[in-house]
């Protein structure tokens, strides 16, 4: 086999992988459910991992799946700790690639802070899906052509 | 080739998890480089214990490959999970949902987790879920566990990958365990009669039983049905003791070696075929298999006949 040939003769076109991870200490994890569910039927792969990720374990998560995206749902505003944290230990362990998005309950004035710390997007509580499966296209596809 | 590959592959050699799950996937979508790496690291393959666990949906077999893997983690084994499921034929998208029970595991070092949809492949697993598992078990996990989709009937491609493959089914199946009957019965190493604390463990068992004894056994081996509560950790070192038993008499049986001969040729002819496809493609272009197409289409020749006429062509016959 000459170099640079696929193993077999069509390449796959590579869907969007994301884990959507369900955050802090309440239990509800219907919201996240419903986008997890909404990005399934957009074509896209999600990894779903249930309520009480710790950060740990939600970039652990995203690390060995290779991901092209976490989401994270978050209810119990505990938001301003568990999103620096994620962010922290995605530059640790090297996910500079990888785009982190959120949503839940989170007051509309702490969204400038999270930004800051790198959490690309956050959606209010109204977000439709739609807003939420463009959004990851679009940022996912430019992130793509920026690494190829 | 890219150079990235050949960079990844020492890496994850290294023990860099994260050039491993890139890696992972570089050979999961056929990316370029895909096959330098699979001719890489062949030579480094066949050491792994290959664990298929499969059965119906929701029968507990994520459960029980997260109790597997401690299991295996305590007896000093790195373990690698590789688990299946399905892809939605509509959008092509998919909800991977095996890692949900094993959170456990999400941080132990010496764990590797990876969740694959099926991407439209039957057969219970994605088209490339074998050659994933090469690649970790060259990497030096010396457990594999390979969870299929729950499917129940056509869970036909873990015998391909498993040296020992466990088929999980739970009390009250009932009619179910005519489908079973059927045919996937004839693949399961191990019987795994999981959610034993629910009512008609028994009686399941003592149908598992009797069907077991209908067939002709294809070999000496007679699969032992063992009781598990995934959920509380019961029965599982009966399990791997169970594994580890069909394991040895596979090994010493020439079982085992007559399965990866059957997966080797399976696995070579199917990268022929490719080859052979894509060499004959490119001998005749594109526009002559759309032209036979087409003509199959609007009923001028049948399908077997454009076929003959385009190899006869490719070929020069
Ligand atoms: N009562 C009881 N429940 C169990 C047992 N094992 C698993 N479960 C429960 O059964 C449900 C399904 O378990 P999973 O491990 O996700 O089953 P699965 O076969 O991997 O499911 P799919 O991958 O969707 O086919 C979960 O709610 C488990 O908690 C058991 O031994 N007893
Ligand atoms: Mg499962």
């Amino acid at each position: 086999m000459s170099t640079g040939t696929p193993a077999t003769s069509e390449p796959v076109k590579r869907p969007i992988r994301v884990v959507v991870a369900k955050a802090g200490l309440d239990g509800h994890d219907r919201g996240a459910k419903v986008v997890a569910r909404a990005l399934r039927d957009a074509g896209m792969e999600v990894i779903y991992t249930g309520v009480h990720q710790t950060p740990e374990q939600v970039v652990e998560t995203a690390l060995q799946e290779d991901v092209d995206a976490i989401g994270v749902s978050l209810l119990s505003g505990a938001h301003n700790f568990i999103f620096p944290r994620i962010a922290e230990l995605m530059r640790e362990k090297g996910l500079d690639d990888v785009l982190l998005f959120g949503g839940g309950i989170i007051p509309e004035a702490d969204v400038p802070g999270l930004k800051q710390v790198g959490v690309d997007r956050v959606f209010p509580p109204g977000a439709s899906l739609d807003e939420i499966v463009r959004y990851l296209d679009e940022a996912v596809g430019k992130r793509r052509g920026a690494v190829a | 080739m890219t150079g990235v590959a050949p960079d990844l592959l020492e890496r994850a050699r290294a023990g860099d998890k994260r050039a491993t799950a890139r890696l992972l996937s570089v050979v999961e979508n056929d990316e370029p480089g895909a096959a330098e790496v699979l001719r890489s690291v062949y030579p480094q393959t066949g050491r792994a214990r290959i664990v298929g666990v499969t059965g119906p949906p929701g029968g507990g077999k994520s459960t029980l490959v997260d109790r597997l893997a401690g299991a295996y983690r305590e007896r000093g084994e790195r373990v690698a999970v590789v688990a299946v499921d399905p892809s939605s034929p509509f959008s092509g998208g998919a909800l991977l949902g095996d890692r949900i029970r094993m959170r456990e595991r999400f941080l132990d070092e010496g764990v590797f987790i990876r969740s694959m949809a099926s991407r439209g492949h039957g057969g219970g697993l994605a088209r490339t879920t074998a050659r994933v598992v090469n690649v970790l078990d060259a990497l030096g996990y010396g457990v594999v566990l390979v969870e299929t989709i729950g499917v129940g009937q056509e869970e036909v491609d873990v015998v391909r990958v498993a040296d020992t493959v466990c088929l999980v089914t739970v009390p009250g199946l009932g009619d179910d365990i005519q489908a079973i009957k059927a045919g996937i019965l004839e693949i399961a190493d191990v019987l795994v009669l999981n959610k034993a604390d629910r009512p008609g463990a028994d009686e399941t068992a003592r149908d598992l039983a009797g069907t077991l004894t209908l067939g002709k056994p294809r070999t000496a081996w007679k699969p032992p049905i063992v009781r598990t509560v995934a959920t509380a950790g019961e029965g599982v070192a009966e399990l791997v003791e169970a594994i580890a038993r069909h394991f040895a008499w596979a090994a010493q049986s020439g079982e085992r070696d007559r399965r990866r001969r059957a997966a080797a040729r399976g696995e070579v002819e199917e990268l022929l075929r490719d080859a052979l496809v894509r060499r004959l493609r490119a001998l005749l272009g594109e526009e002559r298999v759309d032209a036979a197409v087409a003509r199959v289409a609007g009923r001028e020749i049948d399908p077997y006949a454009a076929v003959e006429e385009l190899v006869r062509g490719g070929t020069g016959e």
